[in-house]
C-alpha cells in the first residue's frame, strides 16, 4: 500500500534538535518493557466470586493465560470471553478514569483497570471479590445507588454574584487548584468501601460517606460558592460519624489526602461554627456567615 | 402484551454524556417532564474520557480570536463539507456555553488576570481550548451530573435501549432493559433525543469504551433516519501502543499543545517533512518557532505536530510502514525535551498534564518527564451520523432529535479536537430546547403493544438458542472488530472494502446464532448479543460511505484515489434503509452557504 509520500527525505530535518536523544531514551524504555508483543506468555489462576451475597455465591477458580503488561480487568474480560459469558462487571474508560471497576483483589479495594498482573503474585490464586460495603447484585457488581442518592441531599453549588457585568468571575489559579483535588475524584466508591462506618456498621443512610464529604468540601472550599453546609454535615451528613482511621486515603488511585484535606477541614468548620462561643456569638450578632472573605479572591 | 416497567416522558433522553445530560438539563428547564437513560451509572460516560479541553473562541488568552475566525477553523478542518449552519451555531454559542458551566460550578485553569485559561491544539488558530489539567472531560460531566440531579429529571441508570417505536411517521417512545435485572422498560415520549455517542467498538484498537457500538446511528437508521458522513471516522493520532493491553488508550493532544514533538527511530521531527499546501501558511518550519508558539508567542506560527488529527494519523502510519517505527509499532511522543527549555521541567509536565503522567507511569513503566512515549493512531470518534436540522437537531423523524457525536454536520470530514466538547454544549442545549418546544405541542403517542411484544421476543432468542451448538457474542463481536480494523480503517481501497461487505454478510449471519448462557439479571453476555446488530448496522453504513466516496479527504483515505476531488466536495454521502430492509446509499448536494460566512472564510484564509 501506497501513503503519500514525504516530500523532505533529503536533507537535514531542519529540527533534529535533541531528538537522537528522545530516540535513545525511547529504546531502553521500550526495551525495558520487553521488545516484542506476546512474548512471556504463562497462565494464572483467578478466583472471582460469582453470584449473589452469602451462601448464594462463592469464589470459583478460572485458570487464563496473562501476557506483558495485563491488568485485573483484562484477566476478567478474558475469563468473560472464554469461559464465563455471564460473568458480571462494571467497567468503562480502562484507563483509570471513569471508576467504574472496583473491586477488591487480593483482599485490596482497587480498580481492577489499573491493577497490573505483575505486580500481584500470580504463583497463588489471585480473588476478585465485589466491594463488601455495598449490598451485592451479582458477580461482581454492587448496588451503589445509596452513594448517587446521597449526592442529592447536599445542597448544590450556588455561586456569588458575577465579577464583571458580562457574567463572568475571576479566580486565581491557586484557589482554584485548592478545590482541583476534590473535583478530580472519579467516583469509583472505593472509600466508601473500606469506611467502617458503611462496610461494618451500614449506616448508608445517617452517613453519607468519604467520597461525599470530598464533594462537600469541594463545594464548602469553592472559590465561588457562597452556601455554608456545617449544619447540614453535622446534622444530616453524619460528619460525626468519621474518626478518622484514614483508610479512605489509603485506597483512593486519585491519591485525594481525604481525611486531612477533606474530613478534617469540615469537622473543623463544624465545630468553629457550632462549639466555638465566641464565633457563635459574632455570628449571632452579625445575623451571616461571614464566609465570603475566607474564599476565592475576595 | 408481555410485562414491562413503563415510563412517560415528555422528552426521553438516550445517552448521559455531555450531550444528553446538557440536553435533559434544557428540556427540564423549558418545563418538560424528562426521562434520562444511561447505559452505564451517572457520569461515567465517555465524556469522561476526554481530556485536552473545550473550545471556544473567548478570547482570554489572544484577543484575536472571536467566533469568526473559530467558523473558519472548523469549517477548514472539516474540509468544507461541514453543515455551515452548525459551524455557525456552535462558533457563536460555545463562549456562552463555556461561561455556563462555570456557573454550575465548573473549575478551569486561570490565566493571571483570573479568567478562563485557553490552551492551543490542532487546527484553531488561537489558543482556544478551556481547560482543567488534561481531565477538561470529567470537570464537564462532573459539573453537569451534579447540576441535573438537583433538577426535576428522572435517571435510569443501567439502562440500554434496543429500539426506537414509532406512531405512525412521527416517534413515540422507545423499548429498553435494565442491565440489573434484565427486565424491560417502555418508554412513551413524545419526543425522543438520541445522545448515545459514537462507534469506536466497532474496530479493534480504539479508546472508545464497551457502550460505543453505534446504537443511536443504528436506533435512528431502524427509524427511518437518514444518517450522513458515515465514512468519516477519525482515527485519532496518539494512542497509547504498548504493553499490548493498553493498545488504544488515547494520550490527549494537549501533551503536542503543550510542546511535545513527534519523532521517528531516526530522530526525525519527520512532521516537518509533510505539510499540506492549505496548513503552510500557518505553519512552523523550523523546531525554534514552533517552540515559540506553544509558549504563547503571538507572532510564532504553530508546529506541525498540531496540523489537524487525519494528518497527523497518516504521516505516523507512513512513518511505521516505511520502517521507521517505535519497536512496538508506533513513533515516539516527547514532552521531557521540554525540561531543558524551562526551568522546573518535571514539575510543569505533571501539572498540565497530571492523567498523563500517572496512565502512563501506571499502565507502562513510563515517566513521561524523563522519556517519550510509544504512540500510534486510535479509532476515536465519527464525524458522521444522523442527520439533522442544523438549528434544531431534528432528524428527518418528526420528533426524533440527535446531539453530539451521535448527530452529524459540525465536523464535516475532519473534526477538530476540542469542538467535541463545545459541540455537545451547544447542540445538547438545542436539541433540549426544540425537543420540549416540539413536545409542548404533541398529544400522547399511541404505543403498538404488538410491535414492542415482537421486540422482547427478539430481544430473547438467543437464551433459546444452544450454547454448546451457538455462536459465542464475545467472538463475533472480536472478529468484527478485527474486520473492520484490517478492512476499512486508515487506508481503505475498493477491493478491502468489497470484502468487508462479503464479511459483514457472514458476521449477521453468526450474529443470528449467538447463544447466553446464565439468566437475564447483569449478564453481559446477553447485553453483547444485543449490541451487535447495532454494531453491524453501522459497520455496513460506514463501508457503503466509504465505498461511494472514491477520493480522500479528512478523516477517510482512499490508497486507491489519494487526491482530493473537487466534484466530492459538492455532497454529503447519506445512508438510510430501503423498503426490504436494505441500506441505501445516496448524494445529497450541499446547501449553497450563505455570503457573509463565505466572506468570513475568504477573510480567514
Amino acid at each position: 500500500m501506497a501513503l503519500p509520500k514525504s516530500t523532505a527525505r533529503e536533507g537535514t530535518s531542519p529540527a533534529i534538535g535533541a531528538a537522537h536523544d528522545i530516540v535513545a531514551s525511547g529504546q531502553r524504555a521500550a526495551a525495558r518493557s520487553g521488545s516484542s508483543a506476546g512474548d512471556q506468555t504463562r497462565s494464572a489462576t483467578f478466583s472471582v466470586w460469582r453470584g449473589g451475597a452469602g451462601p448464594a455465591g462463592g469464589l470459583r477458580d478460572y485458570k487464563t493465560a496473562v501476557s506483558e503488561g495485563m491488568v485485573v480487568l483484562d484477566a476478567i474480560h478474558q475469563i468473560q470471553s472464554e469461559s464465563a459469558n455471564d460473568l458480571a462487571v462494571r467497567w468503562n474508560c480502562k484507563a483509570g478514569k471513569c471508576g467504574s471497576c472496583s473491586a477488591e483483589i487480593n483482599g485490596m479495594p482497587r480498580l481492577m483497570c489499573m491493577t497490573r498482573l505483575s505486580d500481584l503474585d500470580l504463583d497463588k490464586p489471585v480473588t476478585v471479590e465485589p466491594m463488601r460495603a455495598f449490598p451485592l447484585l451479582r458477580d461482581l457488581v454492587t448496588d451503589v445507588g445509596s452513594s448517587f442518592r446521597a449526592k442529592k441531599r447536599i445542597r448544590k453549588f450556588t455561586p456569588r454574584a458575577p465579577d464583571a457585568p458580562d457574567g463572568t468571575w475571576r479566580m486565581s489559579q491557586a484557589d482554584a487548584d485548592r478545590v482541583q483535588e476534590f473535583r478530580k475524584c472519579i467516583e469509583c466508591f472505593l472509600c466508601q468501601d473500606v469506611c467502617h462506618v458503611l462496610r461494618d456498621h451500614q449506616l448508608h443512610e445517617e452517613f453519607v460517606g468519604p467520597r461525599l464529604l470530598v464533594h462537600a468540601a469541594q463545594l464548602e472550599m469553592h472559590p465561588l460558592d457562597v452556601l455554608e453546609r456545617t449544619t447540614e454535615l453535622k446534622d444530616a451528613h453524619g460528619i460525626g460519624y468519621c474518626n478518622i482511621t484514614k483508610c479512605c486515603t489509603k485506597v483512593c488511585p486519585e491519591n485525594i489526602t481525604i481525611t486531612d484535606n477533606a474530613i478534617i477541614p469540615l469537622k473543623e468548620r463544624v465545630v468553629d461554627r457550632h462549639y466555638d462561643p465566641l464565633v457563635k456569638l459574632v455570628r449571632l450578632l452579625r445575623g451571616k456567615k461571614g464566609e465570603s472573605r475566607e474564599k476565592g479572591l475576595r | 402484551m408481555a410485562e414491562y416497567q413503563r415510563h412517560e416522558h415528555d422528552v426521553l433522553v438516550i445517552g448521559a454524556g455531555g450531550a444528553g445530560l446538557r440536553a435533559a438539563i434544557e428540556a427540564a428547564h423549558a418545563g418538560a417532564s424528562v426521562g434520562l437513560v444511561c447505559k452505564s451509572l451517572l457520569g461515567k460516560a465517555h465524556t469522561v474520557m476526554a481530556e485536552g479541553g473545550v473550545a471556544a473562541a473567548l478570547g482570554n488568552v489572544d484577543d484575536r480570536d472571536n467566533w469568526k475566525v473559530h467558523f473558519a477553523d472548523t469549517m477548514r478542518g472539516g474540509q468544507y463539507l461541514n453543515d455551515w449552519r452548525m459551524a455557525e451555531l456552535h462558533a457563536k454559542e460555545s463562549p456562552a456555553r463555556v461561561n455556563e458551566l462555570e456557573a454550575w460550578g465548573a473549575v478551569f485553569d486561570r490565566t493571571d488576570d483570573g479568567r478562563i485559561l485557553q490552551r492551543n491544539f490542532g487546527g484553531h488558530k488561537y489558543p482556544r481550548l478551556a481547560h482543567t489539567g488534561d481531565r477538561t472531560g470529567l470537570e464537564m460531566i462532573r459539573t453537569l451530573q451534579d447540576y441535573a440531579v438537583h433538577q426535576p429529571i428522572d435517571v435510569h441508570m443501567e439502562c440500554t435501549i434496543v429500539s426506537l417505536l414509532k406512531d405512525g411517521g412521527r416517534v413515540a417512545g422507545a423499548l429498553g432493559y435494565d442491565r440489573e435485572r434484565g427486565r424491560f422498560k417502555l418508554f412513551a415520549a413524545k419526543a425522543v433525543i438520541l445522545a448515545t455517542g459514537g462507534i469506536g467498538r466497532a474496530y479493534n484498537v480504539t479508546s472508545n469504551s464497551w457502550e460505543y457500538t453505534g446504537d443511536g446511528q443504528s436506533l435512528a437508521l431502524n427509524a427511518g433516519a437518514a444518517l450522513q458522513d458515515m465514512e468519516f471516522v477519525q482515527f485519532h493520532p496518539t494512542g497509547m501502543v504498548w504493553p499490548p493491553s493498553v493498545r488504544g488508550i488515547l494520550v490527549t493532544e494537549g501533551v503536542r499543545g503543550e510542546g511535545g514533538i513527534l519523532v521517528n527511530k531516526e530522530g526525525r521531527r519527520f512532521m516537518f517533512d509533510d505539510i499540506p499546501e492549505n496548513y503552510k501558511s500557518s505553519t512552523a518550519d523550523n523546531e525554534e518557532e514552533g517552540w515559540r508558539y506553544t509558549q504563547g508567542d503571538k507572532s510564532a506560527r504553530r508546529p506541525p505536530e498540531l496540523l489537524t488529527r487525519d494528518h497527523v494519523a497518516r504521516a505516523i502510519v507512513r512513518e511505521v510502514r516505511e520502517g521507521r517505527g517505535s519497536p512496538h509499532g508506533g513513533v515516539f511522543l516527547d514532552i521531557s525535551w521540554i525540561t531543558s527549555k524551562i526551568s522546573n521541567g518535571g514539575e510543569h509536565i505533571k501539572k498540565k498534564l497530571p492523567s498523563m503522567y500517572h496512565q502512563f507511569k501506571q499502565l507502562a513503566d513510563i515517566d513521561i518527564t524523563a522519556e517519550p512515549m510509544e504512540v500510534g493512531p486510535t479509532t476515536h470518534y465519527v464525524m458522521g451520523g444522523v442527520r439533522v436540522d442544523g438549528d434544531t437537531q431534528m432528524s428527518t423523524v418528526p420528533g426524533l432529535f440527535a446531539a453530539g457525536e451521535v448527530a452529524a454536520g459540525l465536523h464535516g470530514a475532519n473534526r477538530l479536537g476540542g469542538n467535541s466538547l463545545s459541540d455537545l454544549l451547544v447542540f445538547g442545549k438545542r436539541a433540549g430546547q426544540y425537543a420540549a418546544e416540539f413536545a409542548a405541542r404533541q398529544g400522547s403517542p399511541r404505543i403498538d403493544a404488538a410491535e414492542a411484544d415482537a421486540m422482547t421476543r427478539a430481544a430473547l432468542e438467543p437464551f433459546a438458542r444452544d450454547a454448546a451448538t451457538a455462536e459465542n457474542p464475545y467472538k463475533v463481536q472480536h472478529d468484527l472488530q478485527e474486520m473492520m480494523q484490517e478492512l476499512v480503517g486508515i487506508v481503505r481501497r475498493e477491493d478491502e472494502m468489497r470484502r468487508a461487505l462479503d464479511a459483514l454478510a457472514g458476521l449477521r449471519d453468526r450474529a443470528g446464532k449467538v447463544a447466553v448462557t446464565g439468566n437475564r439479571e447483569y449478564n453481559p453476555g446477553w447485553h453483547t448479543a444485543l449490541d451487535l446488530p447495532n454494531l453491524l448496522t453501522v459497520s455496513e453504513a460506514i463501508t457503503r460511505s466509504a465505498l461511494e466516496r472514491k477520493e480522500s479527504r479528512g478523516g477517510h483515505f482512499r490508497d486507491d484515489f489519494p487526491d482530493k476531488d473537487p466534484a466530492y466536495a459538492k455532497f454529503n454521502i447519506v445512508v438510510r434503509r430501503g423498503t426490504g430492509g436494505e441500506i441505501q446509499v445516496s448524494r445529497e448536494p450541499l446547501t449553497e452557504m450563505r455570503a457573509d460566512l463565505k466572506q468570513i472564510i475568504e477573510e480567514n484564509k
